[in-house]
């Protein structure tokens, strides 16, 4: 699969799952699909973060605005759209550190990030420690790729949360993963 | 001593539409469908693998009153219940197989690891599926 289609595989396709089912509340359905749609645009950061995303374009995975995205994102997920993707490039990256020879710089390339500097400061702050740092003290992890996927994506504490220079997802001025 | 698994349930939005993914779409095929008032015994299995079981539970009467249906309906649809793993003998060919069947939930295509090939889809309501094919992979590798 190509990865521009990575996404619009995911853009294609309908909202399944919500058939008719008379004595399902309205409101209660509305939160369903609303969840199905965001876990949707979830699933298609988690299978293109390594393109040049932007919050519209994956906004539209779960067709809705981008401020309507954001907010209810975060109050589905407890994080922002933004913040899942950043972890989960990190997480990628200390999977290739672990796993790979390949350079710290092609690394922070090959997840999505756009520039070493922001990478190795968003590792560091994301991790305590710089990749090269981190690669010398972690090999590979035996447990199935999927596992890997659930468990190692760091999440930060609360105090943590909201640093803008965080950002390289809002600034992606590319859409080409579309 | 515990010999094998022989039933596990996953919780789903509706247990008609269930049956016609996981059947029709994944081609498993349907165990179990008997109806005692208004609970509907319904299971699905491997084709060929009577032994194990998965029963579909739809979250409400008579399991659950509807407060705690309306809780679990919500876990489903953001994908924060259990799913399956199943075992496929090439995962490659399932994943051509699925996309012409029409599924497009797929969370991973075919990827190569040092255990085997495997790829992730989910069920229409949010469910995780994994599907591997065990061995050391020898097809291409993907990015």
């Amino acid at each position: 699969m190509r990865p521009e289609d990575r996404i619009r595989v995911r853009r294609s396709s309908r909202v399944a799952g919500f058939g008719p089912i008379a004595y399902r509340c309205g409101v209660s359905r509305e939160i369903e699909e609303l969840n199905r749609r965001l876990l949707r645009a979830r699933d298609a950061m988690d299978r293109a973060y390594a393109e040049p995303l932007n919050v519209r374009a994956v906004a539209a995975v779960a067709h809705v605005s981008e401020a309507h995205f954001i907010r209810t994102f975060r109050a589905v997920f407890g994080e922002t759209p933004h913040r899942y993707l950043q972890r989960r490039r990190v997480e990628r990256s200390m999977f290739l550190l672990r796993e790979t020879e390949r350079s710290v710089t092609d690394i922070c390339f090959d997840v999505g990030f756009t520039s070493l500097g922001t990478f190795s400061r968003m590792f560091r702050q994301i991790v305590g420690e710089p990749p090269s740092v981190y690669r010398r003290g972690h090999g590979p992890i035996v447990a199935p790729h999927c596992v890997q996927l659930s468990a190692m994506r760091p999440r930060l504490s609360a105090a943590e949360i909201g640093h803008a220079e965080l950002s390289s997802f809002g600034e992606a001025a590319s859409v080409s993963a579309l | 001593m515990i010999t094998s698994l022989n039933v596990a349930s996953i919780y789903v939005l509706d247990k008609e539409e269930a049956l016609d993914f996981y059947v029709n779409k994944l081609g498993l095929e349907k165990g179990n469908d008997v109806r005692q008032g208004d609970y509907r015994w319904l299971t699905i299995r491997v084709p060929g693998q009577p032994g194990t079981e998965v029963s579909l539970e739809q979250p409400g009467s008579p399991l659950h009153d509807e407060a705690t249906a309306a809780q679990l309906r919500e876990l489903i649809s953001k994908g924060a219940l259990g799913g399956l793993v199943f075992i496929t003998d090439d995962a490659h060919a399932l994943y051509e197989t699925l996309k012409a069947r029409g599924v497009t939930d797929f969370t991973q295509e075919p990827t190569e690891h040092f255990y085997g090939t495997d790829m992730g889809v989910r069920d229409p309501f949010g469910n995780p599926i994994r599907i591997l094919q065990q061995g050391k992979a020898a097809q291409k590798a993907t990015a």
